[in-house]
């Protein structure tokens, strides 16, 4: 078996994918650096960063295969999986010998790991647009913080444009230590340092004056609109599982703010 | 903000919540003046209740102070509540203050009525106007259309929604006589006719007109409420029907009668909620929209209820043996859609992926069908099942005992009340 490693970005995938071509590696695994488990055995091969070899394998791809088709692989790359990478290699592959009639083929196990991984990313990058929750800051931006289950950042960034088009913000993702930026005209990559007093869980000295009364208004709707007689905490948790609880202002203690005054 | 604002929300909120549409699907606003928002596509829940429904829009009255008396509703004159109204700016700031927090999709606002129809209508357009003019919002907007309100009003708040709703509440007009005497069935249905007029110009221009302003892009809905009298689920699945193919109505929303008074004509306090049948209704509702069922195929006069037990599809396939098993493999899509067990997603699916080869059993587990129902009725080896020339009831027994509702940690099965 070839260990074939790569830096765990898309593009890299692709050049790993490349050379498994290149060298005609038949048994094949594609590992990023950061799972390696440094197996003493392995015979390891390191990807050759290339864009030229990316785009070739692009291309490739697009040229037999439908849009739906080279969109779910990359959704299916973005969820990080373990077994991953060994899917989409069996996918990729199947797809060149086949001349790439076979994207409805599910009962490939590959196809099938593909479609419903992509799904399941999908899926995420849904309930983030769901469940970012913007919070002003002073200066007038709007800051959310996420921990999404799949690297969800570059594919949420298009509605958040789209949407938000009037309105500087950011969205970090706490667990990938990235966010994206958008500046009033285009959306990009940011790192953050957070200063005194100041982090990912507790922005609130950074607030803008009205952000607490909002947040406060906000789990006043949640309470309000709960119909007691209907209580059904099974399908609530379902839809709104636990582990997202933290970023959701709905979920936290009541918010009591120091509200202006009425002139 | 202040103080004042979050009490009338409490208010206001609360009494909104008995209506249950809360979709904020169908529209196609684009974000196209680099303004706030847009509202294309399906829509998104951005929470859910402790009762497990969408949260997607802030859903509001203006006021809940009403002149009528409508038995069923918590706003009615006589009930005594706190009253409140919040004014056209407070609308307009949580709207787009929620809005810019990605907190909501836009605002549902309904009202109680003021003084009169026109007085009510006038307010809930200016605050629609308000924010797509001064705000720049292309978010969700849904105006409850008050019957009475004169017809420019109704046409005028067309062309800010993206959708607009009157609601029926009680199924037919010898209820509502009893309910709420000081409405007419007429009444309902004349802003109604005035929008599916609305919407069906508003169609055909915009086919020669790309740009033609938008008039309710979302269509118009409707709720009837569930339980709260005597009519059966096929007096409401017939009005339905009608509905969708005679008005055009882009959803009618069940609502399951929250008992809300110790009036008489009404289920007393403390009676259940009527989930699961309101449950079923909505299933009906799919079979008539996706599935190509007819309402007749499902309901009819001399067995006027749905099945509490199992679901309306069940209940037509146990109804219809002779038309099972079906192959897999060769049928066409429409009759791999009426298998129970199998939804509209998986169908499509078999049937793309059978043409790259015969599927077997393994396959179809993969594809996320309920087993347990679905290998009733298709013709293939399945596990360890042995297909047999099993009855109606056997297979119904046998399918209750391995499902299990998602309504049933909180609420044990209901009475029929009438
Ligand atoms: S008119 Fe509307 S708000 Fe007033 S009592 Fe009747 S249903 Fe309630």
């Amino acid at each position: 078996m070839q260990t074939v490693l790569y830096d765990g970005s898309w593009d890299g995938f692709l050049c790993a994918v490349f050379d498994v071509y290149e060298y005609k590696f038949t048994d094949a695994q594609i590992v990023p650096e950061h799972r390696f488990n440094g197996n003493l055995f392995a015979t390891v091969h390191h990807a050759r960063m290339e864009q030229v070899h990316s785009q070739r394998v692009w291309k490739g791809l697009e040229r037999i295969l439908s849009v739906e088709a080279t969109t779910a692989l990359y959704r299916a790359f973005l969820s990080e999986e373990a077994e991953s990478e060994g899917h989409l290699l069996a996918y990729i592959r199947y797809a060149f010998a086949s001349g790439g009639n076979m994207e409805d083929d599910l009962g490939h196990a590959s196809v099938l790991y593909v479609v419903q991984t992509a799904r399941r990313v999908w899926r995420e990058k849904h309930r983030m647009e769901a469940f970012v929750r913007f919070q002003e800051t002073a200066d007038g931006m709007y800051c959310a913080f996420i921990e999404p289950d799949h690297d969800v950042l570059p594919i949420i960034s298009p509605h958040f444009e789209a949407r938000y088009a009037d309105q500087r913000w950011m969205i970090y993702d706490t667990r990938r230590k990235y966010g994206i930026y958008y500046d009033g005209s285009t959306v990009a990559e940011v790192d953050i340092s957070f200063e005194d007093k100041i982090d990912e869980h507790n922005i609130a000295p950074a607030h803008a004056p009205n952000e607490a009364a909002y947040q406060a208004l906000w789990q006043q709707y949640f309470k309000s609109v709960n119909i007691a007689a209907r209580k059904n905490t099974k399908l609530h948790v379902q839809h709104m599982p636990r582990r997202y609880w933290k970023n959701l202002p709905e979920k936290q203690p009541s918010v009591s703010p120091a509200f202006t005054k009425k002139k | 903000m202040n103080e004042r604002v979050l009490e009338k929300l409490s208010i206001l909120a609360d009494a909104a919540k008995y209506d249950v549409s809360c979709s904020s699907s169908g529209s196609n606003r684009k974000n196209e003046n680099g303004g706030l928002g847009n509202a294309e596509g399906m829509g998104i829940c951005h929470a859910y209740t402790e009762d497990g429904r969408c949260v997607s829009l802030l859903k509001i009255l203006l006021t809940n102070h009403c002149v009528y008396d409508c038995a069923y509703c918590v706003s009615r004159k006589s009930n005594d509540i706190k009253r409140a109204a919040f004014t056209v700016q407070e609308v307009v700031d949580l709207t787009i203050n929620f809005y810019r927090r990605n907190y909501i999709e836009g605002l549902f606002l309904s009202s109680g009525i003021f003084s009169d129809p026109d007085f009510t209508m006038e307010r809930l357009v200016r605050i629609a106007k308000k924010l797509r003019t001064e705000e720049n919002f292309n978010g969700y907007i849904h105006l409850k259309a008050i019957p009475g309100a004169s017809d420019d009003l109704i046409r005028e708040a067309g062309s800010y929604a993206d959708r607009l709703s009157v609601n029926l509440e009680v199924p037919t007009e010898q209820s509502l006589q009893l309910l709420a005497p000081d409405k007419s069935r007429k009444e309902m249905v004349q802003p109604m006719k005035v929008l599916q007029n609305g919407i069906k110009a508003n169609r055909d221009e915009r086919k020669v007109l790309q740009a033609a302003p938008l008039f309710a892009p979302a269509g118009q809905s409707t709720q009837i409420v569930i339980g709260a009298t005597p009519e059966s689920d096929w007096q409401i699945l017939k009005l339905s029907d009608g509905l969708y193919k005679k008005m055009e109505l882009k959803r009618v929303f069940y609502s399951g009668y929250v008992p809300i008074s110790n009036d008489n004509r009404l289920p007393a306090l403390g009676t259940p909620v009527p989930m699961v049948r309101e449950n079923r209704l909505y299933q009906a509702d799919w079979l008539l929209r996706f599935y190509d069922f007819d309402v007749d195929e499902l309901i009819s006069p001399e067995d006027p209820f749905l099945d509490m037990q199992i679901d309306p599809k069940l209940n037509w396939a146990l109804r219809h043996l002779d038309q099972f098993p079906v192959d897999i493999n060769k049928a066409d899509l429409n009759v791999i859609k009426r298998i129970p067990g199998i939804g509209v997603k998986t169908a499509e699916k078999i049937w793309k992926a059978r043409r790259f080869g015969k599927l077997n059993w393994e396959h179809l587990k993969k594809f996320n069908i309920a087993a347990n129902r679905a290998k009733y009725f298709i013709n293939m080896r399945v596990d360890d099942f042995q297909r047999k020339d099993y009855t109606p009831q056997q297979i119904r027994n046998f399918i209750l005992q391995t499902s299990h509702s998602k309504y049933a940690p909180n609420h044990s099965p209901q009475l029929q009340l009438f």
